[in-house]
């Protein structure tokens, strides 16, 4: 092509991916255990996410401004790419702020991955049921991250190949249209 | 290489691996070790920080829930602090702690009084003791840092 055309003039949008940057995952942790909190923010860091974390779910739909509040975070500027809950915590529990979450338009198809220490069986059924990416069981172990990772980032992968795609087609065909335009 | 920075290397990796075997620690302990590093090498020393502070504050309100002079025992608000410090030990690889939580949570289940504040005396005792032992542990390895050694990894099998 002798001309470069501009994405401006194409109106394509220049967000080339959902992830926070490149490279990293950003994870809302939510806990209502100090102990907790600190071991799921050093687990996400050291496996390269960028961490947020909250003590309640209610402090979670704050920072995600579903809490029919003003929120001081824009929905441009928040990007979420995994929520991890713990399942029983004091007032809201990681049940309740899933439902919210697959509720709401905004954030539904945002993973959400469930923690709990104990195994129970209708437990773990009713999570997945409400959309819940994941159930992990506690402690929460380095291998359980980095499995989650994984598979997100392959998730990512295919989303952005066929989001590239889909970007070639069209500007195949702008650029079709253009030469038949004689421009 | 300094005969006195290898006699206290292996003094740690003894002492570690004792604390293993005699079921203080499990691998979850192992599991925090390796989120420590030289960005954060003090991260372990923190957690079991919090995590003591979260035995006093749990253990209180243990007390204070099976004390009898306030009224009945309202053995839902103990059960719901034991299975707080039940969370809180398995995260850090506390294992006896963490037992003794288990036994406890099943007194609460039962309306036991009597082995209810068993186990509140014995959970005090074991925070108290794995505490000291930590500090044993953690004094090694100040040691052998001074003395310009490297703290060995220690496996366990």
């Amino acid at each position: 092509m002798a001309e470069v055309l501009r994405p401006e003039k194409l109106e394509m949008s220049n967000d080339t991916s959902s992830l926070a940057s490149p490279e990293l995952l950003h994870v809302l942790a939510v806990d209502d255990s100090m102990v907790d909190r600190k071991f799921i923010e050093r687990l996400l860091r050291v496996s390269s996410c960028k961490v947020t974390v909250v003590d309640s779910a209610t402090r979670a739909l704050q920072y995600l401004g579903l809490d029919g509040e003003n929120s001081s975070v824009g929905f441009e500027d928040l990007k979420i790419n995994l929520i991890m809950t713990d399942y029983s915590m004091p007032g809201m529990t990681g049940y309740e702020l899933l439902k919210k979450i697959k509720e709401s338009s905004a954030f539904r198809e945002i993973p959400v991955v469930i923690m709990s220490s104990e195994n129970i069986l209708p437990r773990i059924d009713r999570c997945l049921e409400e959309g819940a990416e994941d159930f992990l069981l506690k402690p929460v172990k380095l291998a359980d991250v980095k499995r989650l990772r994984d598979s997100l980032m392959k998730a990512e992968d295919v989303a952005f190949e066929n989001l590239m795609y889909k970007r070639e087609l069209e500007a195949n065909d702008v650029y079709s249209q253009l030469k038949r335009a004689k421009i | 290489m300094n005969a006195g920075i290898a006699q206290l290397q292996m003094q740690f990796r003894d002492y570690t691996i004792s604390l293993y075997q005699q079921g203080f620690l499990d691998d979850q302990f192992t599991e925090l070790k390796k989120l420590q590093d030289d960005g954060s090498p003090d991260f372990v020393a923190e957690v079991l920080l919090l995590f003591f502070e979260d035995c006093v504050k749990l253990i209180g309100n243990m007390a204070r829930a099976l004390d009898k002079s306030t009224g009945t025992v309202d053995f839902s608000q103990v059960g719901a602090s034991v299975h707080q410090l039940k969370g809180s030990s398995s995260s850090v690889g506390a294992k006896r702690v963490k037992g003794l939580c288990v036994t406890f949570k099943e007194y609460c289940e039962a309306q036991n009084y009597e082995g209810c504040v068993r186990c509140l005396q014995q959970v005090d005792i074991e925070y108290k003791t794995l505490k000291t032992k930590l500090q044993d542990m953690f004094n090694l390895e100040k040691q052998i840092v001074q003395a310009g050694g490297v703290v060995p990894q220690v496996d366990i099998d």
